[in-house]
This record gives C-alpha cells, sequence and structure tokens, in this order.
C-alpha cells in the first residue's frame, strides 16, 4: 500500500502538457461535479443553510406559527440573565464531569485488562454490545432496575441492609445516576477504541522497560500513558463533546426533572423550542452551545496537543 | 523514551548479588512466575465481573419480558421470571385484546411494536442505502478526481462534523414542516438521506489508499472515469463500504431526537419514539413493565441479529478511522 502511494500517477503528468489535458480534465470536472451533487445539495439543503438560519433565527423572536420579529440582541440579553440557562449550564457541566471522569478510568482498566488478557472477539462483542443498543433502551432497563419500588436495585440495597433510593426522583441523585447509565452504556466502545490505542504501541518499547526492571505501575505511568496520549486525547474530545449533547436519557426518565436537577442543555433548548415555541431564544441558546463546544474542542486541541505523538 | 529509564541500576544489579547468583536468579523468577500468576488471576476476575455488569441489564430485560406484572411487583427480587408468561410479548405485539391487557397491567391503549418495527426498518434501510451511495460518490470525487474547489468544498464538508446537531435541527424542523413532510417517511429520512459528513470522510480515508495503477489501467482500456468508479473502485471497496452500512444502519436505527420532532404520529412512528411514548404510559401508577421491557428487546433484536451476523467487522472497524 504505502510504495504505491509513493508512486506518481505519471500519465496525468504526460498529459498536462499536451492540448487533450484540457477536454480530459473538463470530462473529469463534469463526472466529479455529478458524483458530488447529490451529497452537495444535502449538505446545502439540510447542513449549510439550516445553520445560517440557526444564527438568524436567534436574533428574532419566533413562535414557529407567526413570521419571525428581528429583535436585535434582545434574545442574548435575556440568555445572560436566565437562571435558567445557567442551572442548565451547570447541570450539564456536572454531567459531563461525572460522565467522562469515570468512563476514561473504567474504560482505560478494561482496555488494559484485554491488552494483557485476550484478544477475543466474544470478550469484545460482549464489551461492546450496550453501545449497540438505543440510548432509549439503556435508559429505560436502567430505569426498571432502579426503580424506587420493585427495582432490583433496590431491592439489593434493601437486602443489604442500605435504605431504598430515589435515584431518579433525588434532585441531588439523579445527574449522576444519568451520569453513570452512560458510563455503562459508552465504556465498552471507549475501552475498544483506547484498545486499539495500545495495540498499537510498538512491542519493543515495553521489552526495553522490562529489562530496566520497570515496574508494571511506572511501565503504565511511563510508557503506556505517554504513547497513549493522542489517542486519549482524541477520545476525548470525542467523547466530551458527546456528553455535552445528551438528551436521549433525559427525555425518557426524569424529563428535566425534579424541579430543573437534570434540565441539561439540550434538553433545555428542546422544552423551549417545542413546548413553549420559543424558537427564537432557543436558536439562540444552540448558538451559545456551539460556541461552548467549540471553546471546549479548542482548549482541548491546545492542552494535549492532540495531533502530536509521542512515538517518534 | 529510553532516557528516563535506569540504566545504570540495570547494569549494577548483577554485582550486588551474593555468591551464587544462577540459584537466586530461577528463585525470583519462580516467585515472580507465582505472583504473575496471582496478578492474571485478579485481572480476569475483575474483567470477568465486569463483563456480568454490561450482561446483567440484558438478562434483566429477558427475564421481566417473560414476567407478569402483577408477580413482578410481589416477587421483585428472584433472578428467574416471576410467573412465566408470554402476555408482555403478546400485548406489545398487538396480539392480546384490550381486556386482557388492562388484567395483565398493561395500559390497554393500542400497541403495535410490529408497525413501529416496520417503520423503523423502512426508516434505517432507506437511510443507510441511499446516504452510503451518494457518500461514497463524494468521496471518490473528493478523493480521486481533480476539479477546481474540491480541497475548499471538502474542508466545507469536514466543519459540518463541528456543529453540534442541535443548531441545524430546529431550522431543519421548519423547513420539514414548511414542505409538509411532518408526520412522513421523508421527513423523517431526508436531513441524513443525502450524506453524511463522516461518512464521506471515512470513505474518502480509504479511496486515498487505492493504488491509482488500478484506476489507470482501466482508463487505459477505454473506460470513463463513471466506469471505473463501477467497475474497478467499488468492487475492491467492497468491505468499507459494508462497515460504514452497518455503522449508518445502527445510527440510524437509534436515532431518537429527529424522528422525536418529525415523526410522533403512530403510522411513521418508529421504535424509539414508540419506547419513549409507552413508557408515559402508567396504567396503574407503573409502567407496564413487562410490556415495556418486551418492547425493548423487539426494538434491540434486529440489532443484535446483524451484530451476530456481521460483529467482527463492526468489531474491527473501531479504531481511529471508527470514531464515531
Amino acid at each position: 500500500m504505502r510504495k504505491v502511494k509513493m508512486a506518481q500517477p505519471a500519465p496525468a503528468a504526460a498529459l498536462r502538457r499536451t492540448g487533450r489535458f484540457s477536454i480530459a480534465r473538463s470530462r473529469e470536472t463534469r463526472v466529479a461535479l455529478l458524483f458530488v451533487a447529490p451529497a452537495a445539495i444535502g449538505f446545502l439543503t439540510f447542513t449549510l443553510v439550516p445553520a445560517i438560519r440557526g444564527f438568524y433565527y436567534s436574533f428574532t423572536d419566533y413562535n414557529m406559527f407567526q413570521p419571525a420579529q428581528g429583535v436585535g440582541l434582545a434574545n442574548y440579553r435575556k440568555l445572560v440573565a436566565d437562571p435558567i440557562f445557567w442551572n442548565s449550564l451547570r447541570v450539564t457541566l456536572e454531567y459531563v464531569v461525572i460522565n467522562i471522569g469515570i468512563q476514561t478510568v473504567v474504560a482505560l482498566g478494561i482496555a488494559m485488562l484485554m491488552h494483557r488478557l485476550t484478544k477475543s472477539m466474544l470478550v469484545r462483542g460482549i464489551i461492546l454490545a450496550p453501545y449497540l443498543v438505543a440510548n432509549v433502551i439503556v435508559a429505560l432497563v436502567w430505569f426498571w432496575i432502579l426503580d424506587y419500588q420493585i427495582g432490583i436495585g433496590n431491592q439489593m440495597l434493601a437486602a443489604l441492609g442500605i435504605h431504598r433510593l430515589a435515584f431518579f426522583g433525588d434532585g441531588a441523585l439523579a445527574i449522576p445516576t444519568i451520569a453513570l447509565i452512560n458510563v455503562w452504556r459508552y465504556m465498552g466502545y471507549t475501552a475498544l477504541l483506547l484498545f486499539a490505542g495500545l495495540q498499537m504501541i510498538p512491542k519493543d518499547v515495553y521489552e526495553a522497560a522490562a529489562l530496566d526492571g520497570a515496574s508494571e505501575w511506572k511501565t503504565f505511568w511511563r510508557v503506556t500513558m505517554p504513547l497513549l496520549r493522542p489517542v486519549l486525547s482524541l477520545v476525548l474530545i470525542v467523547s466530551i463533546v458527546g456528553s455535552f449533547q445528551t438528551f436521549d436519557t433525559v427525555a425518557v426518565t426524569t424529563k428535566g426533572g425534579p424541579v430543573n436537577a437534570t434540565r441539561v442543555i439540550y434538553f433545555y433548548i428542546y422544552d423551549l423550542a417545542f413546548n413553549r415555541y420559543q424558537f427564537g431564544y432557543a436558536a439562540t441558546i444552540s448558538v451559545a452551545l456551539f460556541v461552548i463546544l467549540a471553546g471546549v474542542t479548542l482548549i482541548q486541541l491546545r492542552m494535549t496537543r492532540a495531533n502530536q505523538s509521542d512515538l517518534s | 523514551m529510553t532516557n528516563t529509564s535506569p540504566v545504570p541500576t540495570a547494569t549494577a544489579r548483577p554485582a550486588q548479588e551474593p555468591v551464587r547468583p544462577g540459584l537466586s536468579i530461577i528463585m525470583l523468577d519462580k516467585k515472580r512466575r507465582v505472583r504473575r500468576r496471582i496478578s492474571k488471576t485478579l485481572s480476569w476476575t475483575v474483567l470477568v465481573v465486569l463483563l456480568l455488569v454490561t450482561l446483567f441489564p440484558f438478562y434483566w430485560m429477558l427475564r421481566t419480558s417473560f414476567s407478569t406484572n402483577g408477580d413482578l411487583a410481589a416477587n421483585s427480587g428472584s433472578l428467574l421470571p416471576a410467573h412465566f408468561s408470554v402476555n408482555g410479548w403478546k400485548r406489545v405485539l398487538g396480539l392480546s385484546t384490550a381486556k386482557e391487557a388492562l388484567a395483565d397491567g398493561g395500559s390497554g391503549a393500542s400497541l403495535d411494536f410490529r408497525l413501529y418495527l416496520r417503520n423503523s426498518l423502512v426508516v434505517a434501510t432507506l437511510t443507510t442505502v441511499v446516504q452510503t451511495s451518494f457518500s461514497a460518490l463524494a468521496a471518490y470525487a473528493f478523493a480521486r478526481l481533480r476539479w477546481p474547489g474540491r480541497d475548499a468544498i471538502f474542508f466545507l464538508f469536514l466543519t459540518a462534523l463541528m456543529v453540534p446537531p442541535i443548531f441545524t435541527m430546529l431550522p431543519n424542523f421548519i423547513l420539514i414542516r414548511d414542505l409538509g413532510l411532518l408526520n412522513s417517511y421523508l421527513g423523517i429520512v431526508l436531513p441524513n438521506l443525502l450524506m453524511a459528513p463522516f461518512s464521506v470522510f471515512f470513505l474518502r480515508q480509504f479511496f486515498l489508499g487505492i493504488p491509482r495503477e488500478l484506476e489507470e489501467a482501466s482508463r487505459l482500456d477505454g473506460a470513463g472515469y463513471i466506469r471505473t468508479f463501477f467497475s474497478v473502485i467499488l468492487p475492491i471497496s467492497n468491505a468499507p463500504i459494508t462497515t460504514l452500512a452497518i455503522l449508518t444502519y445502527i445510527t440510524s436505527w437509534n436515532d431518537y431526537f429527529w424522528p422525536l420532532l418529525v415523526g410522533k404520529s403512530e403510522s411513521v412512528r418508529v421504535l424509539t419514539v414508540a419506547l419513549g411514548v409507552f413508557r408515559s404510559q402508567t396504567p396503574q401508577g407503573s409502567p407496564d413493565w413487562a410490556g415495556l421491557m418486551a418492547a425493548t428487546l423487539i426494538s434491540a433484536l434486529p440489532i443484535f441479529i446483524l451484530f451476530a451476523a456481521m460483529g467482527r467487522r463492526v468489531i474491527n472497524s473501531i479504531g481511529f478511522s471508527g470514531l464515531k
């Protein structure tokens, strides 16, 4: 593969100097445009134009039934003074920190275990299973397992002599519960990504470390982690951005409650637009989310130098 | 990397060993082997526990779906089905009468997961086939054809990966509504039908790695660009395209937010939306758990079948290109 990539397309270079070139070139362009056209139409209609419209709506008062009315920066002023928005941001952050913190550690543990013990497809298949089913399904199963009265989770707590917990009904527990449910869904998938990263670390680095008498603990921190860093930071960026956009689990379990305890930002936007018909304001919060995510990505890229590897 | 490790100690150690270094090395070796075995057993134990934690909820779905609601409440701790029954399944498949459903703790409202299953099949299949095809065409144009503006447009496509979906979904909802496509299959599939930035990116990456000689040979034989694509490139791209199609199918099957916005009416309701509706019906103070778990299994089953048939591909695709 690599050898061939380096070979230059000689005939094309030869063509370039002849008159036939322009004819061949224009035919190539026509075919290319034909190939790109459907995707480009899809991109324009359902991504680019809506993105611009979304930005425009953020400066309007729009209830979806009457035409949008321009209101300048009013929505943005409202956003700055909206306690529910700031609360939703805080709740989302709490969710992201718990979710990503635990998920990354657990996934790294699973990846290390698999790297050490087995490449079995069965193990990898099982570990991936939760990721394959819908968020909605995962949410419902755990909603049932953690049911206050007859869920098996609370039955176990009761059997252990601990009092039952209202996992979804207690404002202090609801976000950690939802965060952990999604740890369960994504830990295997994240582990497989990290596992693939571990497999890329050359064996001789470990042999050198073993020869030097480095303990496993030391090898992990001095060899594995630095070499895994590019993969780890890429995984972190993708999972943090995804985590900020959590919606499904909240939508089928707590619906933002109790009070506003689980009103994550995505759910707040949905609620504003489709239950309260404040479409313009919902668009404003979407812009804010967009800015936040772009900021998070940039900061992370800076901090982790994701594009650089210590290998080489 | 290498300069951090204690190179001097490694060479110094043999000198500190007592008179019979050979024996002590053997004993050390044995000790180390025992320790390694213990740590290996421990590692396996942890891994197996994690696998059980992963599997338990699936077992619990199965166990609950074959129970009756009355017995679930009375016998909530038993690991086997509480009073084995298939009524939950019959209820969600629309095979029992409203009266029977009510007697079993169901809501008695019409539930037809056969219909929702069909809707999900239509939506996911349509999305996968069309999106993958058009993405492949675009990816090829970006990877191998030369045309003005190619790189700028590809970059623009890539920026779409950065935009949070909700940002475009709100205006898209207005668009679909204005086109009169609310509560239609077309409305549900349209925004994702023609392309997905990830798919274009994924396939372009693969096409870039195909040796140019193959195309040049085909072109020398007199084939045009289009024929070269269909008769040379597509056949050898079978594997990545299939992988991508499976991933797209799963994503589409599991999507909840967009179908929730545009496909609420029963005739086009997909499984995820139907599950959400089902969950909010609480006939006797609490949901119809047995029925609900049967319904979740019906929703998950096709994906598991797909996974059982093609799992190896999916698992192997999860690496760096598979970041999705």
